[in-house]
């Protein structure tokens, strides 16, 4: 299987120490402000991403409120409801996911787990935060401009995005958000470019791409499909806000509006939805495959037990992040596109459940007899499992013609991806922060919290969107302000609205815990030293903890193994790091 | 940059057979391709994301003329020049694309020459190449000024499709706002060169790095890939 031991680097002498040069910080400023090292930017994109996210997650109150008790708010108007959707759904899947993902996670563990001192550009690194705090800061902008925020949902479609009947459409909202999105692609160029080539050239000795921890594999390609699709966002975005601003029909037909005839014709709605949905579905796997590989490290660390089928796993993140490119029209069963195409689109998504099934199963057999230790990041590694498995089986149904087209834009859509794409990874964020903030720190987080913060989060997103999947097969419609007296609507279903919007409060609160814990805990928090999971991977290997500038100190890590060696037999410890070199009991239990 | 002379990392074993040699190519030791600099890898991974937004304004443009119910203006038409009484179809494309390609030629000649550290003739024709793109752009901004004095706008036209106007702004200027930056990066590039500053590995102003002379060859890579796009754009939009 995997050349854990084998002897192709027995002979290799300490790796000559690469002249990158580091650029090193002089003040103040270019040491915490305008840094260039990976780990700083890192901390500065997560603290980011989840300080808009705070936003997201009060506007899904305010929805909340609305949706349980219609009627009782009166401070939320339909406009407002809708400026609140659409906020929510953007912030979360692009602010806080992706930046947190890609440009959190990455930043920090890509040079550290590959052995680099930093990433390849740093300058470049650098600016990629900060185009992306542009485009934060224009998005928030948009509440405060008149009209306030764009109404039309995360999916923007044409042509109501930019009608007066939308709000923000035939003001600044619309104008904002798309000039934001172009922001934020041009920054996220600037760091994943970073990411791919750190990953593909700046490896250090032994790290062969198929000794990369899962984390790298599925940040690494993510990062890729975010490279490939996130061209087809923009170029949509730029065609819309020449369609806004400059009066273009490039998705803009024949309308009228107010009984007025509009200076719009020719265009075709159809061709934005074709190329945001080849951006949309591909960005559902760039905030998924990173999660996949991250919890696949949580797995293995915390059961300490090789992951199982590794290189299974490997591909199976290949496979999928190319398949997702050919599912997009899923999205459209209802849009009247041909209907072959529904039927082309149909058989491709099922076949990408394939190779997720079988990550599902190999994580179900890494812990198969395993040392399960039931620590808060394997805790929120199982939920993660629960949730992505319940929201995948739900993808079965939705991928389905005949069974979309009855459940499309109803709550039981939202329930499907809230708890593939919402729940789930935000289960493995918060697992990978419980597991590396030691590092990031070098303080644990305090574990009872971390335990409360756990149960209440995951139970209570149960009860936010188990429920839903019935409120929504009853035919209780998506993004509606008030269903008001619906007679194929049961009142068992207003009570179950009330009951979600509670629990949604109640999950909500718990992350104040959560972000309570973090800041105490940088204090208060017991000593984490080194290495305090027993870990395998490089990033717990290095000299010090959090780790300096430069991240190793003059000599870069060689790495002579994969990175799930637990529980060896005949190993002094039960992990071995991969950068402890085939001596000892490793020549024995190879010769034995 | 001293690591992009890294030239001894190990193939330990010989490659094995077929398909799981260039799996074992592809995921050696400590880089995936052997002697390939960083930045010259980040510029063609770049570009691979580039091709996607080039890719999606030229099918956005198709869909949108093979959809239309107006008829399309001929671009043979609209594009044509009197010159000294002679009506020339297409004559300024053409001369413009002569230019873009003639530019991809001297940048080819500076790059060589870049191989060989030549500095002066390195320089010479990267600026030599930054005046033809600068040509180019010019020539460019004529033939927009020409349409918009006939009353082409980006949302309407006098000949057919409002589509027209709308994708040959957008997509002549994305295309326009390419060169121009190559424009501009040629000559500060060729401001460094001239400089000696890949010969004494002077340190970059923003990134500290010291430079050296792959950089020609990583600009080069760019400018073909706007020239190559413009030979696209030539095709579908001015030929079809
Ligand atoms: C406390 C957690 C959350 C709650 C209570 C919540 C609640 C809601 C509600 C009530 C809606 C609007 C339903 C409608 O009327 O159409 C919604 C929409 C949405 N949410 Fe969440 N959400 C949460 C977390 C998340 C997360 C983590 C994501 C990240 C993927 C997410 C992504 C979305 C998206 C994409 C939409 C669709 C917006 C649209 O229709 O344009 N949500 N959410
Ligand atoms: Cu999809």
């Amino acid at each position: 299987m995997v050349d854990v031991l084998s002897d192709t680097n027995t002979g290799i002498t300490p790796a000559e120490v690469v002249d990158v040069e580091l650029y090193h910080p002089k003040s103040w400023w270019t040491t915490y402000i305008f840094s260039q090292d990976a780990k700083v930017i890192a901390i500065q994109y997560a603290l980011t991403a989840m300080a808009i996210g705070m936003v997201a997650l009060v506007l899904s109150w305010l929805m909340r409120l609305q949706l349980g008790f219609p009627g009782t708010f009166s401070f939320i108007d339909p406009s407002q409801y809708l400026q609140f959707i659409t906020m929510h759904g953007m912030i979360m899947v692009i602010y806080l996911l992706t930046a947190l993902f890609l440009g959190g996670f990455g930043n920090y563990l890509i040079p550290l787990m590959v052995g680099a001192r930093d990433m390849v550009f740093p300058y470049v690194n650098m600016l990629s935060y900060w185009i992306y705090l542009l485009a934060v800061v224009v998005l928030v902008a948009t509440f405060f401009v008149p009209g306030g925020p764009t109404g039309a949902g995360w999916t923007l479609y044409p042509p109501q995005a930019i009608l007066s009947g939308t709000p923000g459409g035939n003001e600044w909202g619309i104008i904002l958000m798309l000039a934001s999105l172009i922001l934020f692609i041009i920054g996220f160029t600037m760091g994943g470019l970073n990411y791919v080539v750190t990953v593909l050239q700046a490896r250090t000795r032994g790290m062969t791409l198929m000794r990369m921890p899962l984390t790298v594999w599925g940040i690494f390609t993510a990062t890729v499909m975010a490279l490939l699709a996130f061209p087809a966002l923009f170029v949509a975005a730029v065609m819309m806000l020449l369609d806004r601003a400059l009066g273009t029909s490039f998705f803009m037909p024949t309308l009228q509006e107010m009984g007025q005839l509009m200076k719009y014709g020719g265009g075709s709605p159809l061709l934005f939805q074709h190329l945001f949905w080849f951006f949309g579905h591909p960005e559902v796997y760039i905030v998924a495959l990173p999660a996949f590989g991250i919890v696949s490290d949580l797995i293995s660390t915390h059961a300490r037990k090789n992951i199982f089928g590794y290189r299974m796993m490997v591909w199976a993140i290949v496979a999928i992040g190319a398949l997702s490119f050919v599912v997009w029209a899923h999205h459209m069963y209802v849009s009247g596109m041909h209907p072959q195409f529904g039927f082309f689109f149909a058989t491709t998504t099922l076949i990408i459940a394939i190779p997720t099934a079988i990550k599902v199963y190999n994580w179900v057999l890494t812990l198969w007899r395993g040392d399960i230790h039931l620590t808060v990041p394997m805790l929120f590694a199982l939920a993660f499992i629960v949730t992505f498995v319940n929201g995948g089986l739900t993808g079965l149904f939705l991928g389905n013609v005949v069974v979309d087209v009855p459940l499309s834009d109803t709550m039981f859509v939202v329930a499907h991806f809230h708890m593939v794409m919402g729940v789930a990874p935000i289960m493995v964020v918060f697992g990978a922060i419980y597991h590396w903030y030691p590092k990031i720190t070098g303080r644990m987080l305090n574990d009872g919290l971390g335990k409360f913060h756990f149960w209440v989060t995951f139970l209570g997103a149960y009860a936010v969107f188990f429920p839903m999947h019935y409120v929504g097969l009853q035919g209780m419609p998506r993004r509606y302000h008030d269903i008001g007296e619906t007679s194929f609507i049961p009142a068992s279903a207003h009570d179950l609205n009330a009951f979600i919007s509670v629990a949604a409060l109640i999950v909500g609160a718990a992350q104040l815990v959560f972000v309570f814990n973090l800041a105490w805990s940088l204090f208060k928090g017991k000593e984490a030293g080194g290495n305090p999971w027993g870990a395998t991977t490089l990033e717990w290997q290095t000299p010090q903890t959090p780790p300096a500038h430069g991240n190793w100190g003059k000599e870069l890590p060689i790495v002579y193994r994969w990175a799930y060696d637990y529980s060896v037999p005949g190993a002094p410890r039960d992990f071995v790091p991969q950068n402890e070199p085939p001596g000892g009991f490793a020549v024995q239990g190879a010769r034995a | 940059m001293a690591e992009t002379a890294l030239t001894n990392t190990v193939v330990p074993h010989p490659r094995p057979p077929g398909w799981q040699g260039i799996v074992a190519d592809w995921s050696s030791d400590q880089r995936a391709f052997k002697n390939v600099p960083w930045g010259k890898a980040m510029m063609w991974i770049f570009l691979l994301s580039d091709t996607f937004i080039f890719g999606c304004f030229l099918l956005a443009y198709m869909t949108a003329r093979m959809s239309t119910t107006v008829p399309w203006p001929n671009p043979s038409e609209v594009f044509a020049l009197e010159i000294a009484g002679h009506h020339i179809p297409l004559i300024l494309i053409a001369i413009m694309t002569f230019v873009l390609i003639s530019s991809s030629g001297t940048m080819a000649m500076a790059v060589n020459f870049g191989y060989r550290r030549d500095r002066v003739k390195t320089a010479i024709l990267m600026l030599v190449t930054a005046v033809l793109g600068a040509a180019f752009v010019g020539m460019q901004a004529f033939e927009w000024t020409k349409l918009i004095m006939e009353g082409v706008r980006p949302w309407e036209n006098p000949w057919g499709a409002a589509q027209f106007g709308s994708s040959f702004f957008m997509i002549t200027g994305f295309h326009g706002t390419h060169v121009t930056f190559g424009v501009i990066f040629l000559i500060i590039i060729a401001r460094k060169v001239w400089r000696g500053d890949f010969d004494h590995g002077r340190r970059g102003f923003f990134t500290s790095r010291r430079g050296n002379y792959e950089v020609v060859e990583i600009m080069g890579l760019y400018w073909h890939f706007v020239d190559l796009v413009w030979v696209f754009i030539f095709a579908f939009f001015y030929l079809w």
